[in-house]
């Protein structure tokens, strides 16, 4: 099997409410914050690799892992880190964060799979910083593809992917045949969330994404990387969104700390009338 | 064309409350653009909803039914969202789980730009501009769409549900557009509900969220607190990955965003994908041990103390308050 995943850098989602805007409003100020990978995508290269090894030691790997991203060149860290993790080739299209929206991203994207012809297209459910929750669903319209959004496990079956979602009220099971597109969500990364045709039912995984071991950070330096310049996949790049301004959210007024359960009691009953 | 076109919400041959905050937004819309705004049912049991759309002052009531609508797939009702859609100027629908799926789908179908999740409608001459929440709600975007059609989906904590008060609306009966080819290569097999007595987490009034501090006592901890107020109940995305509560129940920027009148954050230490999804609320009660527990930021009231001592001394509280 053959993977695509979609990989954005985001500012540190952990210190989201450091970021400033100027007085001007013109822009989201990220400055002093980290580059990370979108978790959802992490989440996603995890999910991947696990689809395309049998999970037991001795390890085997059975398909293909190609990690993509849109930025500029300083993104090409979170790839090289994506090969250390397991990854197989990178792609960088070389693109500016303020000259893109999720339409073009998924536009480009679809060109890219009609070159590398992937049998699954993976990525996160949302990037935390734009939080659109769209790309993946544009991608599979495009390409005419069924798609399995908010998955929590995916089963591979031949020729498909048995898919429980995480919906309104519970979860749903899609099975999809392949190619298609699935964007993940926070339970993927489970122990027992994801399995291969090749893992052993009653195999189970560490919790989370796994860390790349120095040997491999030293081998993924060897690793393809190659970049795509992004008019030779969306050659239309007008924008269908676009931001005019931006504003910081109203700050809550400082509350109060209770000394017992009777004052809270009798704030939430005479001074609030919440009860 | 200048007009709005409503995507409503249907399960069980009922119109779910999600629609409701998508038509209060059609309402402004439409007003600003200088058009009327129609209500597109769709789905198994449309034409039984449809009955509880009127009212609300659309020109129309479309109602889509066909066997192949039984289960929702996004392949099988995009394209018939997207042919009527094609007659408005704004598709609209709410950013639950049905719309996140469904609504990018359509634009792309429409070729049209999509502003999801947003918070505000605002009229700028006769345009629409959108504020839509970014970065776990720490920044607001104004943005706009460039395209002849533009599909938006709002945030149902942020619009207030519309209330019937107009007259009656025209139905009108439209023809199931058919299945994308993408419907044949995907198969529903199942929902598991996870079922519940208690109000919808995004409709309540009252909510009792818990976090991984209550552990294998989520339930025991939290029911009586939520059953004395009639309140619904949330959990942080620890209790629900440690599976002391439904996947379901997460409040968070990744997971429900809740507004309401009074929030509870029971043994949640308050990490920023957390508040996302609880900031807008009236009123916040944090209960933490830890007085340093970044909650206590954004409590209007907090209180330091150990929670499964507290909160059943708080449900005997709340019950001779209530008298
Ligand atoms: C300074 C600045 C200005 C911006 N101006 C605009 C603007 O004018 N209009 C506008 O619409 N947006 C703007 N953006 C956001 C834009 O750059 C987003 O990347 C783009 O809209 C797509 O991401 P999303 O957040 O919508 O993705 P989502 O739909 O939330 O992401 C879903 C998934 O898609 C994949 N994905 C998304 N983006 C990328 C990427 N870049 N590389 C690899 N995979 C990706 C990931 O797998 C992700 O998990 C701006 C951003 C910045 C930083
Ligand atoms: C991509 C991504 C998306 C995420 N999305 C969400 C989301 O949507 N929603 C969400 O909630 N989180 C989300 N998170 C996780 C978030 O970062 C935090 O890890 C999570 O919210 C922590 O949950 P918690 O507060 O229950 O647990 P902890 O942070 O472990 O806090 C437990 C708290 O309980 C207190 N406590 C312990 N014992 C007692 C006691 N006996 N009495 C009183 N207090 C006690 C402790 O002092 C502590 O403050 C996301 C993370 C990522 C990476």
């Amino acid at each position: 099997m053959k993977i695509l995943v979609a990989l954005k850098r985001v500012a540190d989602p952990d210190n989201a409410n450091k970021v400033k805007i100027p007085a001007s409003g013109e822009k989201i100020d990220t400055t002093g914050l980290e580059w990370k990978p979108n978790p959802f995508d992490e989440y996603a290269l995890e999910a991947a690799l696990r689809l395309t090894e049998n999970g037991t030691q001795p390890k085997v790997r059975a398909g293909e892992v190609v990690v993509v991203t849109f930025g500029p060149k300083e993104t090409e860290t979170t790839l090289r880190a994506a090969l250390a993790t397991g990854a197989d080739k990178a792609i960088r299209v070389d693109a500016a964060d303020d000259k893109l929206d999720g339409d073009l991203v998924a536009r480009a994207l679809k060109a890219l799979v009609e070159k590398e012809k992937p049998d699954v297209v993976l990525m996160g459910k949302q990037a935390v910083d734009g939080d659109s929750n769209q790309v993946g669903q544009i991608l599979a319209e495009l390409l005419d593809w069924p798609m399995a959004t908010f998955a929590a496990t995916i089963r591979e079956e031949a020729g498909a992917l048995l898919v429980g979602r995480e919906v309104d009220g519970g979860v749903s099971t899609l099975r999809v045949k392949l190619p298609a597109v699935v964007t993940v969500d926070l339970r993927i990364v489970a122990p027992t969330s994801v399995y291969s045709t090749k893992t052993p039912a009653t195999h189970k995984y560490n919790d989370g994404v796994r860390f790349a071991a120095l040997p491999a950070i030293m081998a993924a330096k060897k690793k393809p990387l190659v970049e795509v310049k992004l008019a030779d996949l969306a050659p239309d790049q007008a924008l269908k969104v676009s931001y005019h301004g931006f504003a910081a959210p109203p700050a809550r007024k400082a509350g109060i700390k209770v000394k017992d359960v009777s004052e809270l009691v009798s704030k939430l009953k005479n001074e609030a009338k919440v009860l | 064309m200048a007009d709005v076109l409503v995507v409503a919400e249907v399960a069980e041959g009922k119109l779910k409350k999600t629609t409701h905050s998508a038509i209060t937004f059609a309402q402004k819309a439409a007003a600003t653009i200088g058009g009327t705004f129609s209500l597109l049912v769709i789905g198994d049991g449309a034409g039984k909803a449809a009955a509880e759309a009127q009212g609300f002052g659309a020109a129309k009531i479309l109602v889509v039914e066909d066997a192949s609508l039984k289960n929702y797939l996004a392949e099988r009702y995009a394209p018939t969202v997207a042919a009527v859609g094609k007659g408005y100027a704004v598709v609209v629908g709410t950013a639950s789980a049905y719309g996140k799926d469904l609504l990018p789908r359509v634009a792309a179908r429409l070729g049209a730009g999509y502003a999801s999740d947003i918070t505000e409608v605002i009229a700028d001459g006769g345009k629409l501009k959108y504020k839509r929440p970014m970065f776990a709600g720490n920044a607001f975007g104004i943005s706009s769409i460039t395209t002849p059609i533009q599909v938006v989906s709002v945030r149902q904590s942020a619009f207030a549900a519309a209330e019937p008060t107009g007259g009656p609306s025209a139905v009108e009966t439209v023809a199931y557009a058919g299945p994308s080819k993408a419907a044949e290569r995907v198969e529903f097999v199942s929902f598991d509900q996870v079922k519940s007595a208690r109000p919808e987490l995004t409709e309540a009034r009252v909510v009792v969220s818990g976090g991984r501090a209550l552990k294998e006592k989520f339930n025991q901890v939290l029911d009586p607190l939520a059953d004395v107020l009639g309140a619904a109940v949330g959990a942080s995305r620890a209790a629900c990955d440690a599976g002391y509560a439904p996947s379901d129940l997460q409040v968070g920027q990744t997971g429900k965003i809740v507004a309401p009148q009074l929030y509870f954050a029971i043994g949640i230490s308050g990490a920023i994908q957390h508040l996302a999804g609880m900031k807008g609320s009236k009123v916040i009660v944090a209960i933490n041990k830890d007085a340093d527990a970044p909650i206590f930021q954004v409590a209007d009231y907090g209180l330091v103390a150990d929670l499964f001592a507290t909160v059943p001394e708080l449900v005997k509280g709340i019950q001779a308050a209530k008298g």
